[in-house]
């Protein structure tokens, strides 16, 4: 990765990608597989820092989006995608089914269409469930609830490490990374973008606008704004280990024009999560959480779970949903040729993302990009150890290798030194960067007890002093330098 | 004159309530507490308040980069800061041993400073 | 790698702060041979390493150290033939038969088997999460534990402008370290109508700096985007809800919780030890065994202390006892149980045995003043003032229990009725 330290001048691409989310990564990856120059852009210090890392990891089931639509179509289509990815690329992934509740007497008829219209896109195994079918099967559900429409298909990962993962996959097929990077302006000469960073000119023959809640900006660029983007927040609780396995499926209520509605999330790693919210907001950096939010989400998740408390949060986030007038994904040629949005990708944007690179790649294709796969492509990656998941024997083996896995650095999730210094020579910059790599810091303490060892290793490894250790880059210090030289005044 | 004072016994965690009675500058009366330290306590807070000071100085050859240490005995309360700061300047080699004498006289109070802790050299460090 | 240690010991014990420390010199008084202490740290001692402010070992050493002189002195005192401390090691799992899976910096993956186990972990902070304060995540947010770590030990500073939010022991110890540091504390925020940190704290640690103490107040909105920039406080009602219509602003680039302390019961509750929800530690008999017979616990992973003296006495006990069951010792066991009544928050044990003196540490809910403490109908105590900060401790003479047999006795504190 580029550091920022020595400025790139005059770099030329045949592709670059604007914006490290779980979009840009997925097009990274899939534009890997040919012969292209291919660069991405990236403005936070590490990929998946924008609205990637803070939504809420599902896979949907596929049915939830009318085939009418372009999410609808790449919602069922993405989801297909996920299990071999999370094989490939080696990260958490359980398919543990959605119920969707009717509360009400007019909920029941919305549960039908919903079976309809997933059935009509070829989702299988949709299923009515009676009052008494729930209570067997979700025994802490409230009683009121009339019926349920479950689907098998819906699945759980954690955004961030896909976005780790198919990055690491690029790169390892030759794509290049450069994160800590905004891009700032964009000038086209003939067929040629030159792309305006701190770190230096990009040149390219095509460019991708992937840049979530900053896509129009980044397209009024070259002119190519043809379309607004407004943010709509959701806010995220997640709850403490006490109610791990209270429902062992994604619960739904009905949705509204504008949201799912609240969700119980049981996260791939066990804890159970709350939320989102959906509130429209001016400010695209809005990423704060509310005491109206938390009422409305705890209210909401109490009509159909009882033994979920507001007390038992660990932590909350936010999250900004980029969203299109249109109400839907912003995907294909702009009125500057060469320049290509893929924008407005509101949920299911996770979902749908290894779909759109596809569907993506297909359009570049009909544009007249010549597309020829690379004699080698290597789909996976090593992947990191979990010491956690380990079993005794791999453990004892482990340490004998590295007697790094011997040292632990976060108690409440059991990871290791040696967990956390793969994170660090695979990309991870700050504390925020290895705490989503390998989780040290996500358990019940929320990093009371490892923050100083993990700032440790990162100062060692990266050769920098505490002081200039980040949450999630410049800007975001965690302490700072003492201030003796100040003080002498008086000492004798 | 009569007069009274409260106060907060600082000698030990009970906190005890002190009341003190003092006619013409002078305590005739103290009440409250639970122990003889909190009689010590009233009458030299009353006449001259003084806080032991406890605080760091660098050791960057040690195990751990700061040495805890503190004075020996209470200093002046108005001298607080000034120890702090004066500390502050310091820096000792590792290894060092619990109890050692940092400083004999800090900021002119008179007072001796001591290591609260032996601190080894730092492993990597010859 | 070093040799491998014994693969059998009389008595592990986990965590190796004042409880662990005292646990082992218990257990070596009960004759046993072979004790093990593990700590994940580099060194033993706990959180007194970090406690570098006096008002440690009053009662036990009759001297005022501190935290890291009375956790040295402590060391020297355990070191002997029967004691190994093992540091840089982390306790991963407890099997119900009492194999310790350990993970260790020096020896790799370990499996031993003990006697008998003392739990002494400590405790860890609550944190932002558990009360849920509205606004950005920014850097600046931290534990206060966490910036005296920094400070003391790290050498680094948690910022320049702090406020604290909570009037927790650690938070004014804290407001007065980083005055000493020169750093500009600007004020501590506390929720409850009442300082929950010791009086003598609130007097030495902000009132001799002139630091303000807002009570029934909190943070309402965390500001900055990267770094802490700006808090909006709010008063609280009654019932402690944040009244925004009264709200003021605090410049600040940090922000310090010191919001309590929660057993760290990991392994216990993989254990599956029946656990008290009103202290957050295992449930104990009077000799400090848990719900499985041969685990012990101590010190705060039983019940957040404020005075390291307790702790050291309790653990010498669940160490002593500890020791016996290694040996084949039994004592009778309890037959009276005991239980927080009113005004009571907790109580530690959960149940007494009339064969010998106990030893009662419990906790009121809200400060009380001119009340007396009751247990069942034959013990009465007066008291001038209680205060939830302050831990209480009773002895109880087998005598005063000896006619209770299966009963419940209940603790209770009340006002005492003006005469
Ligand atoms: C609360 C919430 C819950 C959600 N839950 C789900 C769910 O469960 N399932 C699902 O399928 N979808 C869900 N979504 C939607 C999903 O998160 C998004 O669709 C998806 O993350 C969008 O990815 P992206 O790559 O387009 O955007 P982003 O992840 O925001 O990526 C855009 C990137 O562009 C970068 N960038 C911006 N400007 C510039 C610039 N000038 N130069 C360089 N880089 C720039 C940003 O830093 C950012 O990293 C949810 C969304 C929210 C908010
Ligand atoms: C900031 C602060 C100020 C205080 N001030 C005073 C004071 O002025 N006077 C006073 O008398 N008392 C004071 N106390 C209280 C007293 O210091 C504590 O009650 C006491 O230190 C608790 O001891 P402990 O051994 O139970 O816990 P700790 O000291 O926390 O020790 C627990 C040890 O267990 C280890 N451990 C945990 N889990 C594992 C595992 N799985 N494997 C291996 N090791 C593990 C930990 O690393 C730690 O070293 C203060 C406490 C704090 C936090
Ligand atoms: S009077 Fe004695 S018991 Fe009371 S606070 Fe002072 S030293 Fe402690």
């Amino acid at each position: 990765m580029n550091s920022g330290a020595e400025k790139i001048v005059g770099m030329s691409y045949d592709v670059v990608i604007i914006g490290g989310g779980i979009v840009g990564c997925a097009l990274a990856r899939e534009l890997s597989r040919y012969d292209l120059r291919l660069a991405l852009i990236e403005k936070e210090v590490e990929v998946g820092f924008g609205t990637s890392k803070t939504n809420s990891g599902i896979i949907h089931s596929g049915h939830h989006a009318s085939p009418d639509t372009l999410k609808g179509r790449l919602e069922w289509a993405g989801n297909q995608r996920w299990s071999d990815l999370a094989r490939d690329l080696k990260f958490g992934f359980k398919r543990i089914g959605e119920l969707l509740l009717a509360l009400q007497p007019e909920d029941l008829h919305y549960l039908q269409l919903l079976k309809k219209q997933g059935e009509d896109k070829g989702v299988p195994g949709l299923e009515i469930w009676s009052p008494q079918r729930i209570q067997k099967e979700e025994p802490n559900l409230n009683r009121t609830i009339l019926q349920a429409l479950h689907a098998p298909t819906a699945a759980v990962i954690n955004p961030y490490e896909a976005c780790f993962g198919l990055i690491e996959c690029a790169q390892q097929n030759g794509a290049e990374l450069f994160c800590g990077c905004p891009v700032l302006a964009i000038n086209q000469t003939g067929a040629d973008f030159s792309i305006q960073t701190p770190q230096g000119v990009f040149h390219s023959r095509i460019v991708l606008n992937a840049a979530g809640v900053f896509a129009d900006r980044v397209a009024a660029m070259v002119g190519a704004a043809d379309f607004k983007i407004h943010c709509r927040k959701g806010e995220e609780y997640l709850l403490d280990r006490r109610l791990q396995g209270i429902v062992t499926r994604l619960i739904f209520p009905v949705p509204t024009a504008t949201s799912k509605g609240v969700l119980i999330i049981p996260t791939v790693d066990g804890p159970i999560m709350v939320g989102p919210t959906a509130e429209e907001v001016n400010n695209r950096e809005d990423l704060s959480t509310s005491f109206a939010g938390a009422a409305k989400i705890f209210a909401a998740v109490h009509q159909y779970c009882k033994a979920i408390s507001e007390r038992d949060t660990i932590t909350e986030f936010a999250g900004l949903r980029a969203v299109a007038e249109t109400n839907d994904f912003v995907i294909g040629p702009s009125p500057v040729k060469g320049f290509f949005n893929v924008a407005g990708i509101q949920s299911p944007g996770l979902t749908a993302a290894p779909a759109i690179a596809t569907y993506v790649t297909e359009m570049l294709r009909c544009e007249g990009l010549k597309l020829a796969e690379k004699p080698v492509w290597k789909a996976e990656i090593d992947g990191p150890f979990r010491f956690a998941r380990m079993t005794q024997q791999q453990r004892q083996a482990a340490i004998l290798q590295d007697p790094a896995f011997g040292r632990i650095v976060c108690r409440c999730e059991a990871v290791t030194e040696a967990e956390v210094r793969y994170a660090i020579r695979h990309g991870a910059r700050t504390l925020d960067g290895v705490k989503f790599r390998v989780r040290a810091g996500m358990g019940r303490c929320q990093g009371g007890f490892c923050t100083m060892r993990v700032m440790a290793l990162l100062s060692e490894t990266l050769g920098l002093p505490l002081t200039e250790i980040t949450k999630r880059g410049h800007g975001s210090e965690v302490c700072c330098p003492r201030q003796d030289n100040l003080s002498v005044g008086d000492g004798r | 004159m009569l007069e009274k004072r409260r106060l907060t016994c600082i000698g030990c965690p009970m906190s005890c309530p002190l009341e003190l009675v003092i006619i013409d500058g002078e305590i005739r009366e103290i009440t409250g507490n639970d122990c003889k330290r909190g009689e010590a306590y009233a009458r030299q807070e009353y006449t001259a308040p003084c806080r032991m000071v406890s605080t760091t100085i660098a050791c960057n050859s040690g195990l751990w980069p700061r040495l805890p240490v503190k004075t020996v005995t209470a200093v002046p309360k108005a001298e607080v800061m000034a120890v702090a700061r004066a500390l502050h300047t310091l820096e000792i080699e590792a290894p060092v041993q619990i109890g050692q004498v940092i400083l004999d006289d800090i900021a002119g109070t008179g007072i001796a400073v001591i290591a609260c802790r032996s601190l080894p050299s730092a492993p990597n460090s010859k | 790698m070093k040799s491998p240690l014994r693969s059998r010991y009389d008595v592990v014990i986990v965590g190796g702060g004042p409880a662990g420390l005292a646990a082992a010199l218990g257990a070596r008084q009960a004759g046993v041979e072979h004790i093990l202490i593990v700590d994940r740290e580099i060194e033993a001692g706990g959180i007194l390493n970090q406690c570098i402010h006096s008002g440690f070992g009053l009662h036990y050493f009759k001297e005022e150290l501190t935290g890291p002189e009375y956790a040295e002195r402590f060391i020297r005192n355990v070191q002997s033939d029967q004691v190994e401390i093992l540091t840089d090691s982390y306790v991963l799992d407890i099997s119900p038969a009492l194999q310790l899976e350990i993970i260790s910096g020096g020896y790799g993956h370990l499996q031993l088997q003990a006697q008998s186990v003392v739990l002494a972990m400590g405790c860890r902070e609550r944190t932002r999460g558990s009360i849920r304060t509205p606004g950005f995540r920014p850097a600046g947010v931290m534990t206060a534990g966490l910036a005296q770590k920094m400070v003391n030990m790290h050498g680094v500073l948690p910022g320049r402008r702090i406020a604290i939010l909570g009037s927790g022991d650690i938070g004014l110890i804290m407001a007065r370290r980083l005055s000493l540091e020169g750093c500009d504390v600007t004020g501590v925020y506390e929720l409850q109508p009442h300082c929950s940190g010791l009086t003598r704290n609130q007097v030495q640690c902000l009132d001799d700096f002139g630091i303000p103490l807002h009570l029934s107040a909190t943070v309402a909105f965390i500001h900055g985007r990267d770094r802490v920039e700006r808090l909006t406080i709010a008063p609280v009602n009654h019932e402690l809800i944040p009244d925004l219509s009264r709200s003021w602003d605090v410049a600040c680039d940090t922000l310090l919780l010191s919001i309590g302390l929660i057993p760290e019961n990991e392994l216990s509750t993989r254990l599956r030890l029946r656990m008290d929800p009103a202290t957050g530690g295992p449930q104990v008999t009077s000799n400090l065994e848990t719900s499985l017979p041969g685990v012990f616990a101590c010190g705060n992973v039983l019940h957040v202390h404020d005075l390291v003296d307790f702790v050291s006495e309790e653990s010498l006990r669940a160490g002593r006892f500890a020791g016996e069951v290694a040996i084949g010792m039994r004592r009778p066991s309890d037959n009276i149980s005991l239980q927080a009544g009113e005004n009571i928050a907790s109580c530690v044990p959960q149940s007494l045995s009339p064969d010998r003196e106990q030893i009662i540490y419990l906790r009121v809910k809200r400060p009380l003043k001119n009340c007396v403490l009751t247990i069942g109908d034959r013990y009465e105590k007066s008291f001038r003032m209680l205060v939830p900060a302050e831990m209480i401790r009773l002895t109880l003479a087998p005598e005063l229990l000896d006619r209770y047999f299966g009963e419940m006795l209940k603790i209770d504190v009340r006002l005492r009725e003006a005469t």
